[in-house]
């Protein structure tokens, strides 16, 4: 098993998440096979069910130790944006849900920015997390994005999109939709430099994240049996009372009816994506990841 | 026959004994009776000018989807001489719910896309309600790279409940159609106003409104989500919808202050449905007085403003 001795082995663990910090005699199952697995065994197989390869969500700082070379990257600080800006209340305060959020992932908001090299090269990576509100995007996941482009514009380097969201943090409102066109604008000045925009769409990625910087990648990847579309399932369910087709919006289906180029295992991400930005932007050659 | 909202209870029941009075008076023809429905027609104005100087953002909502008010189409007949539909995004499908076409906007040669709801049954269904498939999509970045190349400046106007979410509209792409959509509209180098002359719902909304101008009539709404959804959501319960409209913000005056639109557009007394002819002409005249204050900036400087202007977005301008 080559992929976890070159990309998995934490060999920076302290310095970042302390959310690796759990003891480790601890047990997860998994969802969908309901293997019970060690939990640090689970991080070492990225989050991956070894019983039947479900790929379950993961965290930004294990995705970004996976996806850099030799797991090492730097965070790239994200601006602040208004908190709460409409005073948001539903049967709880937006301003509280924030609060829980922060406080259960340890991060700012739900888009995470990272510097560091695949395949020998400066490359940023922007991580949404599907654990902070569902990954919805609201201003500060925006800004995240817009950081994200304008780290890669300022290194010459190429931007990856991990993908994963409901859609538009409704708590935000208008302001919250207003984030497509401004990502939007991000993605085109990355294309106008030259720069390769890769997607990789991940469990699950709805709404107003693939009507916007979802779709609009030079390449689209997708985790098996990710869950992405425009409208949520039950929402197209209920209007046309229908049953759905097997597999509908999952991975495979939108590789069959063209929406995405390639289904690729997350054991294999860091490898192909290297592969691609080495042959869209050809030039310099590997260099030689430090020595374990 | 007039159609009244929820909360226009107060002016129908006036409104009905006016009818009353005047079958009354056919027969009869008292001085009395013609001067008693002169008061309550004094009465039916101070009661639409209560009522409609008070509006909450769930009446917005109602009004922005009165049936009777101006739809696309009726703007377009209008407004637009030398009129020419143009059908197809040359991929799949012709899609109704976005009509597009080339004419003469006040006498100058524009490009039109806007969604249509339809104003009868027929017409609704053949128009889908005005919820655009990719298809509509496409049609409209096809018209829009048109525009582009033959310099023609791009209206558009906005009226939908939200892009279609059906199994056919997700096979062919409905979110990527939508991206690509908004990225069309950030890419042209021409003048670029956008109206919402009744609902803007979300992202089938905003494929078409992300103009360099975004002008919204006093009772229209926009919103990443309808309230019904936001409510069936966050509340768990659609009933709940008054509350997450005033909670979204959905109303001109809301996204003004939030610096999201650009020009509010005052609508008749009691609403755009109570004088389409002027509300029309008002909306003529608005989007015209927008392109000249365009026309003479270069193409470079049309996409650079436009992208910066939904880049700084939300940036600045709120606490």
């Amino acid at each position: 098993m080559n992929w976890i001795k070159n990309f998995v082995r934490p060999r920076f663990p302290s310095v970042f998440n302390d959310r690796d910090e759990t003891p480790d005699n601890l047990w997860d199952n998994c969802k969908k096979c309901g293997e019970m697995i060690f939990h640090r065994d689970l991080i070492a197989m990225q989050q991956v069910c070894p019983g039947c390869d479900h790929h379950m969500r993961i965290g930004a700082a294990e995705r970004f130790k996976a996806l850099f070379d030799g797991g090492k990257f730097e965070r790239i600080d994200v601006p602040d944006v208004p908190h709460d800006p409409l005073k948001f209340k539903d049967q709880k305060k937006y301003a509280d849900r924030l609060k829980d959020a922060r406080t259960k992932t340890g991060e700012k908001d739900a888009v995470q920015v990272g510097l560091g090299k695949i395949g020998g090269r400066n490359s940023v990576i922007a991580v949404q997390e599907f654990q902070f509100m569902g990954g919805s995007l609201g201003m500060a996941a925006g800004e995240a994005v817009v950081t994200a482009g304008q780290t890669a514009l300022a290194h010459d380097a190429p931007l990856i999109m991990v993908a994963a969201a409901g859609g538009a943090r409704m708590q935000e409102g208008i302001l919250s939709l207003m984030q497509m066109p401004r990502t939007t604008v991000i993605v085109q000045q990355l294309r106008e430099r030259g720069l390769p925009y890769i997607v990789v769409l991940t469990d699950p990625t709805t709404g107003g994240v693939t009507a916007s910087y979802g779709m609009l990648g030079d390449i689209h990847i997708a985790e098996p049996n990710a869950l992405i579309g425009f409208a949520g399932p039950r929402v197209i369910q209920d209007t046309i009372k229908e049953q759905l087709p097997e597999g509908f919006q999952r991975a495979e289906y939108l590789l069959e009816h063209g929406m995405i180029d390639m289904v690729v295992h997350r054991h294999k991400l860091h490898e192909k994506l290297a592969q691609l930005l080495d042959l869209l932007m050809g030039g310099k050659t590997h260099e030689t990841l430090p020595a374990e | 026959m007039q159609n009244y909202l929820e909360f226009e209870k107060p002016i129908a029941a006036l409104e009905g004994q006016i009818r009353e009075l005047r079958s009354v008076g056919k027969e009869t023809g008292g001085v009395d009776i013609i001067e008693e429905i002169h008061k309550l027609e004094g009465k039916v104005s101070q009661q639409i000018e209560k009522l409609y100087g008070n509006l909450d953002a769930w009446q917005k909502t109602q009004v922005a989807r009165h049936p009777m008010r101006p739809h696309c189409s009726d703007y377009i007949k209008a407004l637009v001489d030398d009129f020419v539909p143009l059908s197809g995004d040359r991929l799949f499908s012709e899609d109704h719910a976005i009509i597009a076409g080339l004419g003469r906007w006040q006498g100058q040669r524009v490009a039109i896309l806007g969604h249509e709801k339809g104003a009868d049954t027929q017409a609704r269904v053949k128009h889908n309600f005005g919820m655009a498939r990719p298809e509509g999509y496409r049609k409209a970045i096809r018209v829009m790279d048109m525009a582009e190349r033959f310099n023609l400046p791009v209206v558009t106007l906005v009226d939908t409940a939200g892009a279609y979410p059906g199994i056919g509209a997700e096979e062919r792409g409905q979110s990527e159609a939508i991206a690509r959509c908004t990225d069309k509209c950030l890419q042209i180098g021409v003048p670029f106003v956008s109206v919402i002359i009744g609902e803007g719902g979300s992202g089938g909304a905003l494929a078409l409104a992300t103009a360099s101008r975004i002008v919204m009539l006093e009772h229209s709404i926009y919103t990443v989500a309808s309230p019904e959804a936001c409510a069936s959501i966050l509340w768990r319960s659609s009933s709940e919808a008054d509350q997450a409209a005033a909670a979204l913000k959905v109303t001109a005056q809301d996204l003004s202050q939030l610096g999201v639109i650009d020009r509010i557009l005052r609508e008749p007394l009691g609403g755009a449905h109570r004088d389409r002819e002027r509300m029309m002409a008002d909306v003529g005249m608005a989007v015209s007085e927008e392109l000249a204050q365009m026309a003479s900036l270069s193409r470079r400087d049309l996409i650079d403003q436009r992208r910066q202007k939904f880049l700084d977005m939300g940036r600045t301008g709120i606490v």
